[in-house]
């Protein structure tokens, strides 16, 4: 009955949006036993559309490998439930994400909500998790954007969400390690846009954030202001690094925008020695696209093949995962994928301890003792400073032409001394 | 020497916010129509030029002999399946039709080349420039563009004024219904009119993709400097959108002066000064 009226009030529109959406990916995968009565949702939200849209890159590639890890379903408590993954579209935009998450919730009754990629994607659905009580756990955006973006206070903390990865202070004083690794007059132009991100590293009063970081170490940051995002101009900016007497070039910039002042810089024969600038240089493409002048950028590192960890869902290394990785899909490995993963390996632990499935107070307190050692790292929320909040580590790195394309060598430990050091860092020409 | 400096960079910018800008004031001008999906056609051109280069080995610049042509052709299909079927109704089917080719053409860049980062490598003479003086550098490829925005609009006011076409343009601009009386076919003037846009959309994309990394996502922050572009130039004046370009470009680049915030804000400000003063742009040439 209730199959028949399903499909009678299945509209043309419904049906080509259905249509369109299978096409790129399935929806819902069910992945288990076909005999198995229970069933337990998981609600996972990426952007796969639209400008994030690399970020969402290795989602169709960790859904397979988790299809393929739970084909015999899960056990919890001696009782085998078959895992429905319910994959969700943000298309790169946060009222989609907070939509999309609410549906998950309130009309698919999921269990668990997962996701990752930038404070647009994660804080949205943290959002909806925590104001319907339903457990969530996140990853890949700094927690300064996951708490004060969520208007949050670290001490406190929240009931529902949690989340894992690095913060501003790791990733500015591996910044600073890596500058000092070398030679420079220790002048840092620094490039800010007025967005989320451009604040919080740009924040004078953050003493996380790079002015401080600087300051702390004997740099001086000459800050550029906070242009808007999407400039088609930064002589502004050039002049008063080069009057300055610029060596280093850091900040936080999207790829087109850094194209443009990296572009412009040249044409206006503003050479620095170091340029390690985050999220503009994370991806291959990128640097790919870039193209020689790539060669020796610099970049913070959150997760790469040399990375010592290990699933402790499928027992892969780092290594051997972004080697199959780059088998199965031939591109290059990137950064996002390992904490893609370990969302999932997360979720398996914890489902896997919870006493009772059907209740997510159950979940929740599995969630709360978590102590999992993962592909980024291990994940346990036990910092009192910092609640809900498990900090994996960050290095920097560079890109080195090689003859085999480019390549991302680890450079600076300072923040994480468990990752090993690949190379030197070597001055731009 | 920095205002200078600011003032030759913002007259670089006019010349790309120009580019950017006249395949828009073009189509506007003849039909009345606001192309929500011209940056995406810029992005689509420039992902047309990048598989061309990649299959030909040609220079970017030389791949424009291909691309131009084949984006022509394809604006006057879509000129003549798509939108001519729209026009003259009311003022908002158009419009909805051209903001559903960019959401198409946003989903099918990504469903085809995937989200990675792109770029056309020109070689030199991306990161040449020149000294003009002390503190005052021209980049070699922003002066390329100025100097191709000129040509472009100074070839669109030839073909304007002194071709047969451009007499059809302007009769059909002036009054379709009339225009058909006398014999001309308004859907076949129109259909030229954007494949004329089309091709100009081709050198624009070009240039995007030397210029800096593109994604299919690009497009549509190309579009709102273009809009203003046209608007503060004048509606209907192909000199006028350059102008507009210029002042545009020069405002954004005295107010990072002031304050890098002010980018922006300047040009927008602008913007908003000459719609308030004069809501039919510096220089109108129609009604």
């Amino acid at each position: 009955m209730s199959q028949q009226s399903i499909a009678a009030g299945l509209s043309r529109r419904r049906l080509i949006k259905a249509g369109a959406a299978a096409a790129v990916l399935p929806a819902v995968f069910r992945i288990g036993p076909s005999h198995a009565a229970d069933v337990i949702r998981i609600g996972h939200v990426a952007p796969l559309t639209g400008p994030l849209a690399a970020f969402g890159e290795p989602v169709p590639y960790v859904l397979q490998q988790m299809a393929n890890r739970f084909k015999n379903g899960l056990n919890v408590g001696g009782k085998t439930y078959a895992i429905e993954i319910l994959n969700r579209d943000t298309e790169s935009n946060a009222n989609r994400a907070s939509e999309v998450t609410a549906d998950l919730i309130l009309r698919d009754e999921v269990r668990l909500l997962l996701a990752a990629s930038t404070f647009e994607t994660v804080n949205p659905v943290a959002d909806q998790a925590e104001l319907n009580g339903v457990p969530g756990v996140t990853a890949d955006c700094p927690w300064q954007s996951y708490i004060f973006g969520r208007h949050g206070d670290p001490k406190k903390g929240f009931t529902w969400t949690y989340h894992f990865f690095w913060g501003l202070e790791d990733a500015t004083a591996t910044y600073v390690g890596l500058w000092k690794s070398v030679d420079t007059n220790k002048i840092v132009g620094g490039l800010f846009p007025n967005d989320a991100d451009g604040n919080a590293w740009g924040d004078p009063d953050h003493p996380g954030a790079l002015k401080q970081s600087c300051a702390r170490n004997g740099f001086k940051l000459i800050d550029g202001g906070r242009f808007t995002p999407g400039i088609e101009d930064y002589s502004a900016q050039i002049s008063a690094f080069q009057k300055a007497g610029v060596d280093i070039v850091s900040g936080v910039l999207a790829p087109p925008d850094f194209g443009v002042f990296w572009q412009q810089a040249a044409q206006q024969k503003f050479r620095p020695k170091i340029v390690t600038v985050a999220k503009a240089l994370l991806f291959p493409s990128v640097i790919t696209a870039i193209g020689d002048r790539a060669d020796g950028l610099s970049t913070e590192v959150w997760w790469s093949p040399n990375h010592p960890f290990k699933s402790g869902l499928t027992g892969e290394s780092a290594h051997d995962m972004n080697a199959a990785y780059e088998k199965a899909t031939s591109r290059p490995w990137t950064q996002p994928m390992g904490f893609k993963h370990a969302l999932f390996e997360v979720a398996a632990d914890v489902l896997g301890r919870t006493a009772n499935v059907d209740d997510p107070a159950s979940i929740l307190d599995a969630l709360k003792t978590t102590n999992y050692a993962s592909v980024v790292g291990l994940i346990r929320w036990n910092n009192p400073e910092l609640k809900n909040i498990c900090k994996t580590p960050v290095v920097a790195g560079q890109w080195v032409k090689g003859p085999k394309g480019f390549e991302l060598v680890i450079c600076d430990n300072s923040s994480a001394p468990q990752i090993p050091v690949a190379g030197k860092l070597r001055l731009l020409s | 020497m920095d205002w200078v400096n600011a003032i030759a960079q913002g007259i670089l910018l006019g010349g790309l916010y120009a580019l950017f800008a006249a395949g828009l004031s073009l189509i506007f001008g003849v039909m009345r129509l606001v192309n929500i999906a011209h940056g995406d056609l810029i992005v689509a051109a420039a992902y047309l030029a990048l598989t061309i280069v990649q299959i030909t080995g040609l220079h970017p610049f030389a791949a424009a002999i291909i691309v131009v042509p084949l984006m022509a052709l394809f604006g006057y299909i879509l000129q003549r399946l798509l939108l001519n079927p729209t026009l003259g109704k009311d003022f908002l089917s158009p419009l909805l039709v051209t903001f559903g080719l960019s959401v198409i053409l946003q989903n099918g860049l990504l469903a085809g080349f995937t989200a990675d980062s792109r770029r056309l490598s020109a070689g030199a003479i991306e990161t040449a420039s020149f000294d003009i003086m002390p503190g005052l550098t021209l980049g070699a490829l922003p002066l390329l563009m100025f100097v191709v925005a000129v040509a472009v609009i100074a070839g669109l006011e030839v073909i304007f004024s002194r071709t047969s076409l451009g007499r059809a343009f302007r009769a059909t601009s002036d009054d379709a219904e009339i225009a058909q009386l006398m014999a001309l076919d308004h859907h076949h003037v129109y259909g030229l009119a954007m494949a004329l846009s089309a091709g100009i959309v081709a050198i624009a994309g070009i240039f995007l993709a030397i210029r800096t990394n593109f994604d299919p996502a690009s497009g549509p922050a190309r579009l709102i400097f273009g809009f203003e572009a046209v608007i503060i130039g004048g509606l209907g004046n192909l000199w006028g959108t350059l102008a507009g370009g210029v002042v545009l470009g020069v405002s954004q680049t005295l107010g990072a002066q002031i304050s890098p915030g002010w980018q922006l804000l300047a040009g927008h400000l602008v913007f908003f000064l000459v719609l308030g003063l004069r809501p039919r742009g510096l220089f109108p040439r129609m009604d």
